[in-house]
C-alpha cells in the first residue's frame, strides 16, 4: 500500500472510530450521566428502569426521537429552520479533528488531521457553532426563540474573547499552535496545570504556576459560556424564554440542537485536556511506541479525563443558579476580558526575564 | 411612600463569589456521595414499595358499595349520592324488591350502580350523603384501565372493592 493510500485510509478509519464508535455513544450517554448525576445531587435516583441502573436509556430516548412527529411549524423560514440544527451539531464534532486523542496506535498517530494552526482552527470552527443558535432562533419566527438566540450571540462574542486571550500565555511559553506539540511539552515539562512538576528547583515553574492557574480558570469558565452551560445557559433559560432557541423544535431536529450541545461540551473538556490537564498522557504509562496496549491506554487516560471534566460541568450546572444577563455581561466583558489581557503581560514578562 | 430595604453589606469574601461556590458545590458534592453510596433515602420506587400500610385513617380512595354482616347489599338506591355527586361520576337505575321478599320494606335496590372513575373526584360527597351507609370511600387508589369503559366500576367491581363493613347501624335488620 504506497503511503497516501495508507493515509486516506487510516484517516477515514480514525473519522470513522472517533466519531461513531467514541464521541456519539459518549454524547448519548453524557446525557444519561446528566440525568443520573443531577438525580443524585438532588436525592432522587434517576433513570433507573430501563435496563441494569436504567444504562439503556440513552437508546430508549434516541427511539423515541425518531417516531416522534417531525413537525415544522407554518410560519418558520424552512431553508434556516432546517439548516439550524446541524449547524448547531457540526462544527462541535469537528473541532475533534485537530485533537491528539492518543498517542500512537501500530505507528499510526492518533489525531485525525495534525495540523499546525492547531488551536486557531479550533476557536474557528467552534464559534461556528453559534449560527446554528442563532439561525435557530431567527428562523423560528416566534419571540422566545429569537431572545434565545440574541442572548447566545452575544454571549458567545463575549466570552470567545477571553477563550482566545487566556490561552495565549501557554503559546507564548511553547511557541507552537499544534496541538501535539502542546501535548509533547507537557510531556517533558510537566502538565500546565503544575508548570512546576518534574523540575521542581527551577523557579520559572513556579512563577508560571499563577498565570497558568488564571488561564485555567478563565478558559474553563469561558467554555461554559461557550457551551451554554448552566450557569450561563442564559440562551435556552427555561424559566425565562420558555426553551430558547429551541422552543420551535421538535423530534430529531429538537435531539441534534440537545447532542449538539453535549457534543460541544465534550470537545470543549477535550481542549481543556489537551492546553492544561496533559492530553492523554499519564505519569508513568508511556507512550504508543511502547506497545499498542500503551496506545489504547493513552486513548483511554484520554477520554477518562474527559468524562471527569463532563462530571464537573453537570456538578456545577446542579449547583450554581443562573447569573442575570446583565452580570454575565459584565463578568465577561468587565471581569474575565481584564484578567486574561493582564495575564497575558504577566506570562510574557515572565518569559522574559527568566530562561526557560 | 417608598419604602427602603437596607441592603446587607457584603463582606470581601462574599463580593468575592468564590468561596460561596466552592461551599455549595461542597454540598452538592456531599448530597451526590451520600447518595452514591445509598446513605440517604428519600424516594420510595412506587411499583416495587408501596405506601400503603400508611395512609391514614381518613384516606380517600376509590368509592365502593358495602354489603352488610348477612351479606345483603346496603344500598337502598335513594339516589342521592346520585344527586350530590359534583362530577355527576354515579348513575344508578333503581328496581323494586318483590313483595314476598324479607326485606319488602326496603322497596328499592340498586339494580345497576355505575361509578365513572375517570370524573369520580375522590370528594367523599357520597358517602357523606348516603342515608344507608352503603358507601364508602376505601384506600384504592390505582384505578387503571385500557379503555374508558374499563374505567366504569359496575355493581359487582363496587362490591368487590367494598365487601363487607362491620359495626355500621343495621336499620332494616332491628325494624323488620
Ligand atoms: S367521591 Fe365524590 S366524585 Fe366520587 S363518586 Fe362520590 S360523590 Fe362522586
Ligand atoms: S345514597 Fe347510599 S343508599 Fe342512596 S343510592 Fe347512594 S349508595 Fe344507595
Amino acid at each position: 500500500m504506497n503511503p497516501t493510500t495508507f493515509f486516506i485510509f487510516t484517516t477515514l478509519l480514525k473519522i470513522v472510530g472517533i466519531v461513531f464508535v467514541v464521541i456519539l455513544p459518549m454524547v448519548s450517554y453524557a446525557v444519561y450521566a446528566e440525568r443520573k448525576v443531577s438525580a443524585l445531587i438532588q436525592d432522587r435516583l434517576g433513570p433507573n428502569r430501563v435496563g441494569p441502573a436504567g444504562l439503556f436509556q440513552p437508546i430508549a430516548d434516541a427511539m423515541k426521537f425518531v417516531l416522534k412527529e417531525d413537525f415544522t411549524p407554518a410560519h418558520v423560514n424552512k431553508f434556516y429552520y432546517w439548516l439550524a440544527p446541524c449547524l448547531a451539531m457540526v462544527p462541535a464534532i469537528t473541532t475533534v479533528a485537530v485533537v491528539p486523542f492518543g498517542s500512537t496506535l501500530f505507528g499510526v498517530p492518533m489525531v485525525i488531521a495534525d495540523i499546525n494552526v492547531g488551536v486557531l482552527f479550533v476557536f474557528a470552527i467552534a464559534s461556528l457553532g453559534v449560527y446554528g443558535i442563532v439561525i435557530g432562533g431567527w428562523a423560528s419566527n416566534s419571540k422566545y426563540p429569537f431572545l434565545g438566540g440574541l442572548r447566545s450571540t452575544s454571549q458567545m462574542i463575549s466570552y470567545e474573547l477571553s477563550l482566545g486571550l487566556a490561552v495565549i500565555p501557554i503559546f507564548l511559553l511553547i511557541g507552537n499552535l499544534r496541538l501535539t506539540e502542546v501535548v509533547h511539552y507537557q510531556i517533558n515539562h510537566g502538565w500546565l496545570i503544575v508548570p512546576f512538576a518534574g523540575d521542581w528547583r527551577n523557579p520559572l515553574g513556579w512563577l508560571l504556576a499563577v498565570p497558568m492557574w488564571i488561564s485555567f480558570a478563565v478558559f474553563a469558565i469561558a467554555v461554559f459560556a461557550e457551551t451554554n452551560r448552566l450557569p450561563f445557559d442564559l440562551p435556552e433559560a427555561e424559566t425565562e424564554l420558555v426553551g430558547g432557541y429551541h422552543t420551535e423544535y421538535s423530534s430529531m431536529k429538537f435531539a441534534l440542537f440537545f447532542l449538539g450541545e453535549y457534543a460541544a461540551m465534550i470537545t470543549g473538556s477535550a481542549i481543556i485536556v489537551t492546553l492544561f490537564l496533559g492530553g492523554w498522557h499519564f505519569p508513568g504509562i508511556p507512550d504508543g511506541s511502547h506497545g499498542w496496549i500503551f496506545g489504547l491506554i493513552n486513548i483511554f487516560v484520554f477520554f477518562a479525563k474527559i468524562a471527569v471534566l463532563l462530571f464537573v460541568f453537570i456538578w456545577v450546572r446542579f449547583t450554581l443558579p443562573r447569573f442575570r444577563y446583565d452580570q454575565l455581561m459584565r463578568l465577561g466583558w468587565v471581569f474575565f476580558f481584564e484578567i486574561a489581557l493582564v495575564n497575558i503581560f504577566w506570562a510574557a514578562a515572565i518569559l522574559t526575564f527568566f530562561d526557560r | 411612600m417608598s419604602i427602603n430595604v437596607a441592603r446587607p453589606k457584603l463582606t470581601w469574601s462574599e463580593r468575592l463569589y468564590l468561596p460561596a461556590i466552592a461551599a455549595g458545590m461542597a454540598i452538592t458534592l456531599r448530597h451526590f456521595k451520600n447518595m452514591l453510596f445509598r446513605r440517604t433515602k428519600v424516594t420510595m420506587e412506587y411499583p416495587e414499595e408501596k405506601w400503603d400500610s400508611q395512609l391514614p385513617e381518613h384516606y380517600r380512595g376509590a368509592p365502593a358499595l358495602v354489603k352488610d354482616e348477612s351479606g345483603r347489599i346496603r344500598c337502598v338506591a335513594c339516589q342521592l349520592c346520585e344527586f350530590i355527586c359534583p362530577p355527576r361520576a354515579i348513575k344508578i337505575e333503581p328496581g323494586e324488591i318483590p313483595a314476598q321478599d324479607r326485606f319488602s320494606k326496603v322497596e328499592k335496590y340498586p339494580r345497576e350502580f355505575d361509578i365513572d372513575m375517570i370524573r369520580c373526584i375522590f370528594c367523599g360527597m357520597c358517602e357523606e350523603v348516603c342515608p344507608e351507609q352503603a358507601i364508602f370511600l376505601r384506600k384504592d387508589y390505582a384505578i387503571t384501565g385500557l379503555t374508558r369503559a374499563e374505567m366504569v366500576h359496575d355493581k359487582e367491581k363496587l362490591l368487590e372493592i367494598g365487601g363487607v363493613m362491620h359495626g355500621v347501624v343495621l336499620k332494616w335488620n332491628e325494624k323488620k
